[in-house]
Order: structure tokens, then C-alpha cells, then sequence
């Protein structure tokens, strides 16, 4: 009997380690969660992800709307990689978003009938990434100078973030003669990211997401910076005996990471809202912490994981329009699965480790 | 009495323990004796319930049991003292103590401390019960883990390498505790790599040797059987390295600085090339502060540190090292190396300098080179938690600069038996011999640096009382000045 069980139990390890079976039954477990938690609210779980699907792929302009999204929500992720990498957790990603918007913003201001567009937008471009780097620099000088842990640092800075924008918004940069929440002046029509007609999809903003997730594929696999990240990481004290600097490659980590939520700033505000609102970083960077544990710090699977979110985002737009209920549903739907997935994960690394430490 | 019945454990391909059966009596001392990856270490874990065997039986008294967990372990007696004490050292003595003994919301102070110093008297250790752990030696650790075992009920107490890292006046203690506990009906299981002290205090012995058994004895034994048992080709012990002293290049003026328990004071020291210098001293006197302060890693709070007569106090470890000076931790898995990267990905972040676009290939091919030469029992894409102590110091060696200037060395032998320190010191002395380098290294054994070393320093509360060649002092005269006896320069 008891080997019986213990072979048993042995073929449901083997089968949890099979990647195909193991995403399956999670996709099934999530269906199942999330349709329960949907039944207790009072909301009929199809007609809910029939209204998400319709809502985010039905149609040329939804699937449009969804690929706005992914493009900065893709950006945080791939910054997060960084600092996920040499085990900083980079909460600041909304205030570096938030500057790298205002920084944008400031450039386009500065240069408002520019008889050279492109030039002002690559200048908004860098000039963002440069924002947003040095507010995540702020957090990593708090961290590698003064001891102050990265996730105090970011959170405190999310927070002056987000109170420079609305004095910005509300002062120096209101609207002639109007300030109010729904943001500055829109921006001029030369300095819009092009769309691709009749989509929503700023070609841009994609190729420059995918370059970024191409690069940062060869920098943290092939190079020194990425090996020097992970050895970091995982040992700083023994990292430092092998000539790396902990507190540089930090910086290096929080730099990149910065620079990418300052870029997707930068995107929200030429491609998607065409002015500053207060809202600009749309919890992009708190939803990317999210997507990036999701996909289990696997940069090939930022992108699918972030695609999804999108989707989730844009289709519960109109859940409550349809189906009467709160669109804060949605927010409903992403905790549960959230925490589903963390739960499956948890359990695969159970499975797929063994039990014991090696002897030393 | 303990049976233990044709276990297997595998860890992947490395057959750890292949097919090991022995026997146990009650109210003996018995020794596992075996080189570094005979699979000791891994024997007694599957005896303490640690880890569990792929095959094979354990029986308590003609029962069968099937340990799933320390836990289940411990209620049939059976009680391991790991080789790194497995304690809260922000904690007391006493709390220590009484974790996972006191059950309850109200924990009966009074009782345990009744308990504790009536157990620890009869066992004759004098430990502090208010004391926070961090504050103890490592012997005082290992007596504070012993009598917490034996307060939980235990019968057969495993240790693992006890007598490393302690002084001798710690090791008597525990020897007699031991043949105390004995008397007692309580049975002692000892893993070790020292024939002397497994000679002394144990009634039966059992060689490993690559995961099997290779003899069991009983007292008396023979030294020459058991090292035949133990090894299947001796190597020869290295001696003194013979070459004329270099010019002084490192120097260390008026040194003070902070760090481990009594720091470091106006330390004046010059080394010459070639020289092969032994650091001895109660663990804790200043050694290793040294060897960090003189490799860039702790600050120094007075003083300077000149290399080739240039002051290099205040760069960087990143600077010293480019410089040629190389230090190597004795906690390997803490400081030494990074777990969770494989060999080749080490053999990578060791190359100088480092290339923007890793060369996989390249340092393919170099660790499979290394795990040649340096006899590595793993593969290139193996990590390096998964190795044993003996091979991850074999691993780190090979990471070794290529002409270094200076080496710093904790404990470079720590924990090998005696075939991998012959062969890490034949290895070391190379670079003496063709790099003009010199090596400091810190031992707790005076026998090792009276073997290799050609100069000795000891330290006693921070400061060097005692710095001579080795021809020209005595292990009494080390012995003394290690106690603080001596101190006249």
C-alpha cells in the first residue's frame, strides 16, 4: 500500500514537471478560482469573460487599445528585470514613469512649433530615459550610500512623484485660464506618436519594445553586465571577491530599469494621452512587478504574460457599461489570478527541487 | 542498537552513498571515518532524518523506522550536532536553549535553567546561560547545541567534525563529555577526517571510501590499516618550501582597525617574497581582521599598508586585487562562491580582465581544464552548492589569479582530509616557487603550520606576540604565546 502511494505520488511529480501539463492544469486552476471568486460577487463568470475577450480582440481599434497598453507595461517589466536580477526590488517604477512623462512633457513645452518634429521626439525620447534614470538613481544612492532599503526609497519617491505632477499640472503647466485633473494642454498634432490607420498601434512605440526586450535578452545572457547581475544577486559578499563592485552594478540595474519606466512615461504622454494627467503611469509599474513575477523573471515570457494583463486591462473597460457591474471587477479578477499563479509557482519549485541541501 | 541496511542516496549522477550497511551498539563511541565526498556527511543526514535515502533500511532495536524529518527523528532518539552550529546567535544561551523544548504559552524559566546547569555540570562545561550566542566561541556553540540535544531526550548523538575550529582545551572537554555520556547508555556516532582523534576516543571505526564501506575496526586500531582503508593512493605531505627570502614588497605600519571581537592594534609587520607565513591564534585574536584589512576588504583606522613602498590604505579590494593580492574566505558557500551559478559560469566571472560579451565556449572548455587539473568530482554545468567542501576548495583554487603577488588565506584547508590538503599545499607552494608569491594563511592546526610555513606570527587579543621563523621556535613556545603567555617580541 504505502509504495503504491509513494509511486503515486512520484508520477504526479513527473507530470508537474512536464511544462506543457504543468501550464494546463494552471490555466484550469486560474479558470476556476477566478470563476468562483466571480459567482461570489454576483457576477455570471462567461458573459464576464466573454465581455473581456470582446472588449480587447474583437476588433482592429480594441486590439489596437490592448497593444498601447502592453507597450509601457512591457517597458516596466523589462526594466524590472534588472533589479530583480541582482535582488533589488524596484517598487519605483510609477515615480519613474511619472518623471520620465514630465521630463517629456518639459522638452515638448520647451519646443512647442519645432519645424522638425522627429528631432523634438527623439529628444523627448532620451531626455525621459534620462528622467526616469536618475529618480531610480535617487532610490539607488539612498540604497548603496545610505543604507536606506530600496523599497522605503522608491515608495517615499513614488510619492514625490506623483505630488510634482499635480503641482505641474495644477500650477506652472495648467491649461490658460482652467487647471483640473484631466491634465495640460494637449500636445501639438506634429509631436503625436503616427498610429497605423485605423488601429490604435503607435509603430514606434512597438519596435522600440521589442528592441528593448531583444537587447536586454543578449545583455543579461551573454555579457558581463548580466552574469555580474546574477553572481551579485545571489552572493554580494563572495561577488565583491571576484572584482565586481555590488553598489555600481546596482546603480547599473536601477539606471536601466529607470530608463525603460521613464521611456514608457514618455509613450504615455506622445502616444496614448497626448498631455501630462495626473494619472499618467495608469499603475503600470506597480502591475508590472506583477507580470514580471508571473512569468517567473523569464524575459520570454514578460511579453505574453504582459499581452495578457492588457487584455484584462482593456476588456474590463466595458464590463460595466454591459453587465452592470463594477468595473473595479477587474481588479477582482487580476488578484485572483494573481494569487492562483504565485500559489502554482510556489508548488512547482517545491516539486521540481529537491528536498534536501546537498551535503557541504 | 542501530542497523543500517544497504543505503543508497544519489544526488544526480554522484552516487553519494552506494550501498552502505553498518551497525551501531548502544552505549559505544563509533566512528565514520573517510575523506572529503566519501559520504559521511550524507550517511549521518539520512541517519538524523535531514534527507531521506533513495534505498536501503534503518532499524532502531529490530524496528524498522522510516525518518521523513529531523522531527520524527528526534522522538526515536536520535540527535545530530552539525558541523556549523545551527543556533539564533542574537539570542541567549538559555533561550537558545530552550527553543523546541519549551511547550506552552508560559515558558517555565526557572525549570530549564535548573535543567541546564545540572546538565551542563554533569558534562563539566562552563557556559554563561544570560551570554548571547554571537559572543561564544565555536566549541562553546557546540557545547550549548549538545546539551540542548540531550535535553530533548537524545540516545545517539551524531557530530559532524566536531573537533574543527576548536581549541584543545575545548576538544578534552568534549572527549570526556562524550565517555561520559557513554556510561550513561547513550551511544556517539563521530564523522571525522582526523585519525588522531578518532584513534583516542572511539571503540569501532567504519572507513568510507567513494560511497562504500571499506572496512570496519575495532580498538586497537592500526594507523597504517586506516589510512589503507581510507585512501586509495596516498600523496606525499609537502614539506617547508626551501628558497632564499625575496626583497620585502608588503608591508603593514602602525595598523589599527576595527572588526571581529578585539580588532587589530598597531600592527607592524614586513613580508618578503617567497615568504610562506602561518597565522596561528585562538580563533578570533585578529587573524582574519588581518587578512582583510591587508586585502582591502575591512578599513583601517590608523596606520598604513604600502606595496612595493606606495601607501595603498583607503582603494579599493577591486584595486588590491589588480595588484595581485588575492584573498580566499574559509566560508566557501558564504563568501567564497556564489550558489545558484555553475562551475563554468565561476570560471567566467573569474577572468581579468572581464570581456563585455561572455565567452561561453571559452570558459567551457577552461573549467572542463580545471576540473582536470584540480581533480573537481563534478561537471562544468554542476553548482557549486552541489559540491563537497574538498571540491568547492579545489574549485576556488582554480579560480586563483594566475601570478598572484600575495595570497590570503582562511583556513585554505578547513575541513579536507589529509590527500586534498597535501594537494592544495603542493599546489600553493607552486606559485611560491615560480611566482615569487607569498601566501599568509590562517590554521587552527599548529601541525600544518609547522609543516609548510617558514615563518609563524601568532596573535592573542589583536595584536602579533610572537613572529619567528619555524626553525627556530617550538610548538611549546607557540602553544604559550597562543595562550598569551609569552610576551616579549
Amino acid at each position: 500500500m504505502k509504495r503504491r502511494m509513494e509511486s503515486y505520488g512520484k508520477m504526479v511529480q513527473l507530470l508537474f514537471m512536464n511544462p506543457v501539463f504543468f501550464i494546463g492544469i494552471s490555466l484550469l486552476l486560474v479558470f476556476i478560482m477566478t470563476s468562483m471568486v466571480l459567482i461570489l460577487t454576483g457576477a455570471p463568470p462567461f458573459s464576464v469573460y466573454k465581455q473581456i475577450f470582446l472588449g480587447s480582440l474583437s476588433t482592429g481599434s480594441k486590439f489596437g487599445h490592448v497593444i498601447k497598453a502592453w507597450i509601457p507595461l512591457t517597458l516596466c517589466a523589462i526594466g524590472l528585470l534588472y533589479t530583480f536580477r541582482i535582488n533589488l526590488w524596484n517598487i519605483g517604477v510609477e515615480g519613474q514613469m511619472i518623471i520620465g512623462a514630465v521630463f517629456c512633457t518639459f522638452i515638448i513645452r520647451l519646443f512647442p512649433n519645432s519645424p522638425y518634429p522627429i528631432m523634438i521626439l527623439f529628444l523627448a525620447f532620451f531626455s525621459s530615459m534620462m528622467g526616469g534614470a536618475l529618480w531610480a538613481l535617487l532610490a539607488g544612492f539612498l540604497k548603496t550610500k545610505g543604507g536606506v532599503n530600496e523599497i522605503f526609497a522608491g515608495l517615499g519617491l513614488n510619492f514625490v512623484a506623483q505630488g510634482l505632477i499635480l503641482w505641474l499640472i495644477f500650477g506652472p503647466w495648467k491649461r490658460p485660464g482652467v487647471a483640473s485633473m484631466s491634465g495640460t494642454e494637449i500636445i501639438p498634432k506634429g509631436l503625436w506618436l503616427s498610429l497605423i490607420e485605423r488601429t490604435a498601434i503607435p509603430p514606434a512605440g512597438l519596435i522600440l519594445t521589442f528592441l528593448a526586450l531583444f537587447v536586454t535578452y543578449l545583455l543579461l545572457k551573454y555579457t558581463k553586465i548580466g552574469l555580474g547581475l546574477k553572481a551579485i544577486g545571489l552572493n554580494p559578499k563572495a561577488s565583491l571577491l571576484f572584482g565586481l563592485k555590488p553598489s555600481l552594478y546596482m546603480l547599473l540595474a536601477m539606471v536601466f530599469g529607470g530608463g525603460l519606466a521613464g521611456f514608457a512615461g514618455c509613450i504615455q504622454v506622445t502616444g496614448v494621452y497626448h498631455r501630462l494627467i495626473p494619472s499618467i503611469s495608469s499603475n503600470y509599474g506597480y502591475l508590472a512587478l506583477l507580470v514580471v513575477m508571473l512569468s517567473n523573471y523569464d524575459i520570454r515570457l514578460v511579453p505574453i504574460v504582459s499581452f495578457f494583463f492588457s487584455c484584462l486591462n482593456v476588456g474590463s473597460i466595458q464590463l460595466p457599461m454591459v453587465l452592470h457591474i463594477d468595473s473595479s471587477l477587474s481588479g477582482v479578477i487580476q488578484g485572483s489570478l494573481v494569487l492562483t499563479f504565485l500559489a502554482l509557482h510556489a508548488l512547482h519549485r517545491r516539486l521540481s527541487t529537491p528536498k534536501e541541501i546537498q551535503p557541504s | 542498537m542501530i542497523e543500517i541496511i544497504d543505503i543508497h542516496k544519489h544526488y544526480g549522477h554522484v552516487k553519494a552513498n552506494n550501498g552502505i550497511s553498518m551497525t551501531i551498539k548502544d552505549g559505544s563511541i563509533h566512528a565514520i571515518l573517510g575523506e572529503n565526498g566519501a559520504g559521511k556527511s550524507t550517511l549521518m543526514k539520512i541517519l538524523s532524518g535531514y534527507i531521506h535515502q533513495n534505498s536501503g533500511l534503518i532499524k532502531i532495536n529490530d524496528q524498522i523506522v522510516d525518518f521523513s524529518s529531523t522531527s520524527v527523528a528526534a522522538t526515536f532518539g536520535i540527535g545530530m550536532l552539525y558541523q556549523d552550529p545551527m543556533d539564533f546567535p542574537q539570542l541567549s544561551v538559555i533561550d537558545n536553549f530552550m527553543i523546541g523544548q519549551a511547550k506552552g504559552i508560559f515558558i517555565k524559566k526557572r525549570t530549564f535553567l535548573n535543567r541546564f546547569y545540572h546538565l551542563s555540570q554533569s558534562l563539566g562545561f562552563s557556559l554563561e546561560p544570560d551570554c548571547l550566542v554571537k559572543t561564544l566561541t565555536v566549541g562553546e556553540r557546540q557545547q550549548l547545541e549538545i546539551l540542548r540535544l540531550l535535553s530533548l531526550g537524545t540516545q545517539v548523538l551524531i557530530l559532524d567534525e566536531p573537533t574543527t575550529g576548536i581549541s584543545d582545551l575545548q576538544k578534552d572537554t568534549l572527549f570526556s563529555a562524550l565517555t561520559r555520556l557513554t556510561r550513561d547508555g547513550k551511544s556517539i556516532v563521530l564523522v571525522s577526517h582526523k585519525l588522531e582523534d578518532v584513534e583516542t576516543l572511539c571503540d569501532t571505526i567504519t572507513v568510507l571510501r567513494q560511497g562504500r564501506v571499506s572496512g570496519h575496526m575495532v580498538k586497537p586500531f592500526d594507523t597504517n590499516k586506516l589510512l589503507d582503508l581510507m585512501f586509495e593512493t596516498r600523496s606525499s605531505p609537502p614539506g617547508r618550501l626551501v628558497t632564499s627570502q625575496g626583497p620585502v614588497f608588503f608591508s603593514l605600519n602602525q595598523v589599527s582597525a576595527k572588526g571581529g571581537r578585539v580588532g587589530l592594534k598597531n600592527l607592524n609587520l614586513k613580508i618578503h617574497q617567497h615568504d610562506v607565513i602561518g597565522l596561528a591564534g585562538l580563533e578570533g585574536s585578529g587573524q582574519s581582521v588581518f587578512l582583510k584589512v591587508s586585502s582591502g576588504l575591512l578599513p583601517v583606522q590608523s596606520g598604513t599598508i604600502c606595496l612595493d613602498n606606495k601607501n595603498i590604505v583607503g582603494k579599493s579590494h577591486v584595486y588590491f586585487q589588480n595588484s595581485g593580492i588575492t584573498y580566499l574566505p574559509s566560508s566557501r558557500l558564504e563568501e567564497g562562491l556564489v550558489p545558484g551559478l555553475s562551475i563554468t559560469q565561476h570560471v567566467s566571472l573569474s577572468a581579468r580582465p572581464k570581456p563585455l560579451i561572455v565567452n561561453h565556449k571559452k570558459a567551457l572548455i577552461s573549467s572542463r581544464d580545471a576540473i582536470d587539473t584540480f581533480h573537481i568530482k563534478a561537471r562544468p554545468d554542476s553548482y557549486v552548492e552541489t559540491l563537497s567542501g574538498g571540491n568547492q576548495q579545489r574549485l576556488l583554487l582554480s579560480l586563483l589569479p594566475l601570478k598572484p603577488r600575495l595570497l590570503l588565506l582562511e583556513n585554505p584547508t578547513r575541513g579536507l582530509d589529509l590527500s586534498s590538503a597535501y594537494f592544495v599545499w603542493n599546489h600553493l607552494q607552486a606559485f611560491c616557487k615560480t611566482d615569487h608569491t607569498s601566501i599568509l594563511f590562517t590554521s587552527s592546526e599548529i601541525d600544518e603550520i609547522m609543516m609548510v610555513s617558514n615563518r609563524i606570527l601568532v596573535f592573542y587579543d589583536g595584536k602579533v606576540v610572537l613572529d619567528k621563523k619555524t626553525a627556530e621556535t617550538t610548538i611549546h613556545e607557540i602553544g604559550a604565546a597562543i595562550a598569551g603567555k609569552s610576551v616579549h617580541l
